[in-house]
C-alpha cells in the first residue's frame, strides 16, 4: 500500500506544478517507470519512434523494455514471462506494440493472456477525427468503453449433439457494475458530458437487461453526467449517419469489439486509433490495435501514430496532461501539414522522417 | 398540379439547354413530352387480373400504421389488384395475445404473403423471453432476411452508388430466447448455431446470388473467438460454397467488416451472416444510404414471404406527427408486387418513388427536407405512370 500512496502523492504534486501555469517545466515531474513491450513485426520500429518523441518532449518516463512470449509454466498453464509480469507489477503501466498470434500454436493469443494476467476489464478507445487525414467523416469525437472479461467472449462453448453448438454469453452483476462505474468515472475525469449504454435488452432480456440495470444504477451516482441508453442497432444506424451525436459509449464485450472497430473506421482505421486497457488495482496497458504488418517490418515504412496516440493516452492516465497535449499537437500538426507523412497516411516519407518531424515540432512547442 | 408540371418542364429545359447549347433546341422542346408519352405507351397496363391478390397486413407499432396508410393510398391510386387482411398485433398497446397471433398465422397460411411494420418489443422482462416479433418469425420459420442496400439516385450521402445485399439468418443464434440466472447476479445467455440452419442460410445466399447474377458471397463471422459456434457457421458456408463454383466465396470477421463498410463498402456484394451480426450490418448499411426510412427488406421461409423495412424500428417518437419517411415501405411494397408477379404494377410504384426521390422537391425530414409523409405520398401518387399528364 505504501508505494501506491507515494505514487499518488507524487502525482498530486506534479499536477499542482502543472496547474500553476507560469512555471510548468521548471520543476521536472518525478520520473515514472513504464514497461515497454515493443512487440513483433513493425512493433520495435514504432516503439523506437515513440521513445524518441518522448525524449524530445522530455517526458518524465523511464522505459523498462520487456519481451513477451507465451511460455508454459508449472502445471502446463500458459503464462507470460516472469520478468515481464514482475516489471508490470512494479510499474503498473505498460505500453505495448502489436503482438503476433501464431495460428494453431496451441496457446491462447498473447493479448488474451495479458488481459487475463492483469484482469484488464475495460478497453477504452477514443476516436477523434484527424484533420488532414481525409475520411468521409469529420468531427468524430467519441470514446468507446468495452467490457473486456465476459459476455460473448466467455470462451464457454460446447457441441450438444453433432451439428448443434451452444455458446454461452455470460453477464454478471459485478462486471457490469464495474464497467459502468469506470465509464462514468472516465467521463467525469475527461470532461465528457454524456454516457450512452449500448445494449440489446429487447432481445436478450435477462443478460443485457442486467447490464442495463447496472448502468442505470451507477448513473444515479453521477448526476453531472447525462445518461442515455440505446439499442445496438440504433447506434450503428445513427453512427454512420451522424457520429457527432455520441460522446462516451459503454457496452458489453462483443458490441464493444464491433463498435470500436466501426468507429476506428470512421476516422481512418486502426493505424490512427489509440487504445487503452484498464485493469484492477491501477494496472493499465496502452497499445496499438493494428496488426504486426510483417510485410513492411524492418523497412522503416510503418506508421507509429496509433502507438504514439496510445502513449499520449497513457500520459493522460498518469496525470501528465501537459506532455500529452504537446505530443498530440505535434503529431496532429504534422499530419495536417501533409509534408512528411508515411505511405498509409498518403505521403511518401519513412517512419524515421515522420518521427523526426514530430520531434522537431515537440521541441518547438516547448 | 399543372403549374408544378410546367415548372418541371421549364427546369428540365433549362438544365438541358445549359448542358448542350442552343443549337439543338427543336429536339429538346419535344423531349419531356416524348418521355411522358413513352411512359404510357411502352408498356401498356396488362389486362386486368381476374381476381385480386390477398395479402396479410400487420402494421405493428410506432409509425407502422402510418406507413401502411401510405402503401394503401398508393395502391388505391394505382388501381393495384391487392386486398389487405389487416391485423393489429402489438405488445405495447395490449393487443397481443396468442389468439391474435394465431389469426395472423391463419391468414398467412392462406395468403402466403404479408406486409409488416415493426412490432415493438418492450424491454421489461416479464417472464416471457420471446417477443411476438420473434414468435411470428419462428412460427412461420422465416429464416432468411434479405436487405438490398441500394443508394437512391438523387439523394447524396457519404457513400454513393452502393449496391450490396445482406442476408441474415434469423431463427437461431443469439436470438434463441434461452437465458437463465445460474446464481444471483450471474446470467447465461445461450447462442445456438446448428449445421442445418447454417447450411440452409448459406444455400439461400448462394441461390440468391445465382438468381440475381451476383458474383461474390462473403460470410461474416467471429470464428476466431467463438471457435465452435461461429466456426460451424463458417464451415457450413465454405461447404455450400463448393457447390457454386461460379460464385466467389470469401469470409470476413464481423468487426473488420464494420470497419470496411464505413471505409470502403464497395468491396462487398452479397453478405451472409448469423442473426445478431445481421441486425448490426443491416442497420449500419442502411445508415450509409440514408437511414431506416429508405431501405426496404424482406423475410422468407420455404413457403412465406414477409415484406417490411430493411432496418426495423418502430420510430415511436414520430407517431402521429406525419413525418415518417414511407420510402422504404413503399419500395418494399413494390418488391411484394414483383413477388406476386405483378411486374407492371411493381415497376410503376418503384419508378414513382424513385422519381420523387430523384427530383428532390418533396423530402421528409430524415432526408433533410420539410415535407410530411402525406406530401411524399401525394408526390408518389402524382408520379404513378399510368396517370395521365395534366
Amino acid at each position: 500500500m505504501a508505494p501506491l500512496f507515494l505514487f499518488g502523492l507524487s502525482l498530486t504534486v506534479s499536477l499542482l506544478a502543472i496547474s500553476r501555469k507560469s512555471v510548468p517545466f521548471t520543476r521536472p515531474a518525478q520520473m515514472q517507470t513504464v514497461t515497454l513491450i515493443p512487440g513483433d513485426g513493425i512493433g520495435p520500429e514504432i516503439s523506437a519512434a515513440v521513445v524518441k518523441i518522448f525524449e524530445s518532449a522530455k517526458a518524465p518516463i523511464r522505459w523498462e523494455e520487456r519481451n513477451v512470449t507465451a511460455i508454459k509454466g508449472p502445471g502446463g498453464k500458459w503464462m507470460i514471462p516472469p520478468d515481464a509480469k514482475e516489471s508490470m507489477d512494479r510499474s503498473k503501466i505498460g505500453l505495448k506494440g502489436p503482438l503476433k498470434t501464431p495460428i494453431a500454436a496451441g496457446h491462447p493469443s498473447m493479448n488474451l493472456l495479458l488481459r487475463k494476467t492483469f484482469d484488464l476489464y475495460a478497453n477504452v478507445r477514443p476516436c477523434v477525427s484527424i484533420e488532414g487525414y481525409k475520411t468521409p467523416y469529420t468531427d468524430v469525437d467519441l470514446v468507446t468503453i468495452r467490457e473486456n472479461t465476459e459476455g460473448e467472449y466467455s470462451g464457454i462453448e460446447h457441441v450438444i449433439v453433432d451439428g448443434v453448438v451452444q455458446s454461452i454469453k455470460l453477464i454478471t452483476e459485478n462486471a457490469s457494475r464495474r464497467i459502468a462505474e469506470y465509464a462514468f468515472e472516465y467521463a467525469r475525469n475527461n470532461q465528457r458530458s454524456s454516457v450512452t449504454a449500448v445494449h440489446k435488452a429487447n432481445i436478450m432480456r435477462m443478460s443485457d437487461g442486467l447490464f442495463l440495470r447496472k448502468c442505470r444504477e451507477v448513473a444515479e451516482n453521477y448526476k453531472d453526467i447525462k445518461f442515455t441508453e440505446m439499442y445496438l442497432d440504433t447506434v450503428c444506424l445513427n453512427m454512420v449517419q451522424d457520429p457527432t451525436q455520441f460522446d462516451v459509449l459503454v457496452m458489453p464485450n462483443l458490441y464493444g469489439d464491433i463498435l470500436s472497430d466501426l468507429c476506428a473506421g470512421l476516422i481512418g482505421g486502426l493505424g490512427v486509433t489509440p487504445s487503452g486497457n484498464i485493469g484492477a488495482n491501477g494496472v493499465a496497458i496502452f497499445e496499438s490495435v493494428h496488426g504486426t504488418a510483417p510485410d513492411i517490418a524492418g523497412l522503416d515504412l510503418a506508421n507509429p501514430t496509433a502507438l504514439l496516440l496510445s502513449a499520449v493516452m497513457m500520459l493522460r492516465h498518469m496525470g501528465l496532461h501537459e506532455y500529452a497535449s504537446r505530443i498530440q499537437t505535434a503529431c496532429f500538426d504534422t499530419i495536417r501539414d501533409k509534408k512528411v507523412l508515411t505511405k498509409d497516411l498518403g505521403g511518401n516519407s519513412k517512419c524515421s522522417e515522420f518521427t523526426s518531424e514530430i520531434c522537431h515540432r515537440v521541441q518547438d512547442l516547448a | 398540379m399543372s403549374g408544378t408540371m410546367a415548372a418541371t418542364l421549364t427546369r428540365n429545359l433549362v438544365t438541358l439547354v445549359k448542358g448542350l447549347g442552343g443549337s439543338r433546341w427543336p429536339q429538346l422542346v419535344s423531349r419531356p413530352l416524348s418521355v411522358s408519352a413513352g411512359l404510357c405507351s411502352s408498356e401498356n397496363p396488362p389486362p386486368r387480373a381476374d381476381s385480386t391478390f390477398k395479402v396479410t397486413m400487420v402494421p405493428g407499432d410506432g409509425v407502422g400504421p402510418e406507413l401502411m396508410m401510405a402503401v394503401k393510398d398508393v395502391f388505391k391510386a394505382g388501381d393495384i389488384p391487392v386486398e389487405f387482411d389487416e391485423f393489429h398485433l402489438s405488445e405495447v398497446q395490449n393487443m397481443a395475445s396468442d389468439e391474435k397471433l394465431e389469426q395472423v398465422l391463419t391468414s398467412m397460411r392462406n395468403n402466403k404473403v404479408a406486409i409488416k411494420g415493426k412490432i415493438h418489443t418492450p424491454m421489461e422482462y416479464k417472464g416471457e423471453l420471446a417477443s411476438f416479433e420473434m414468435k411470428l418469425r419462428r412460427k412461420l420459420d422465416l429464416f432468411a432476411n434479405v436487405v438490398h442496400v441500394n443508394s437512391l439516385p438523387g439523394y447524396s450521402t457519404r457513400h454513393n452508388n452502393l449496391d450490396l445485399v445482406i442476408i441474415r439468418e434469423q431463427t437461431e443464434g443469439e436470438y434463441s430466447s434461452l437465458e437463465h440466472e445460474s446464481v444471483t447476479g450471474v446470467i447465461e445467455c445461450l447462442k445456438i448455431i446448428t449445421r442445418e440452419k447454417s447450411r440452409r442460410i448459406a444455400k439461400f445466399a448462394f441461390d440468391y446470388a445465382t438468381k440475381k447474377g451476383r458474383n461474390k458471397v462473403t460470410a461474416v463471422h467471429k470464428a476466431n473467438i467463438m471457435k465452435l459456434g461461429d466456426g460451424l457457421f463458417l464451415q457450413s458456408c465454405a461447404e455450400v460454397a463448393q457447390l457454386y463454383p461460379k460464385i466467389k466465396y470469401e469470409n470476413i470477421i464481423i468487426d473488420n467488416c464494420c470497419m470496411q463498410l464505413v471505409q470502403n463498402p464497395y468491396q462487398f456484394d452479397v453478405l451472409v451472416m448469423p442473426n445478431l451480426y445481421g441486425n448490426i450490418i443491416d442497420n449500419l448499411a442502411a445508415g450509409l444510404v440514408g437511414g431506416a426510412g429508405v431501405v426496404p427488406g424482406e423475410s422468407y421461409s420455404a413457403e412465406y414471404a414477409v415484406f417490411e423495412t430493411g432496418a426495423r424500428h418502430p420510430f415511436a417518437q414520430a407517431v402521429g406527427r406525419n413525418i415518417a419517411n414511407p420510402t422504404a415501405m413503399l419500395l418494399s411494397a413494390a418488391n411484394m408486387l414483383r413477388h406476386l408477379n405483378l411486374e407492371y404494377h411493381s415497376q410503376m410504384v418503384s419508378d414513382a418513388v424513385k422519381r420523387v426521390v430523384k427530383q428532390g422537391k418533396v423530402r421528409t425530414r430524415d432526408l433533410g427536407g420539410y415535407s410530411t409523409t402525406g406530401d411524399l405520398v401525394n408526390a408518389v401518387v402524382d408520379n404513378l405512370r399510368h396517370k395521365p399528364v395534366h
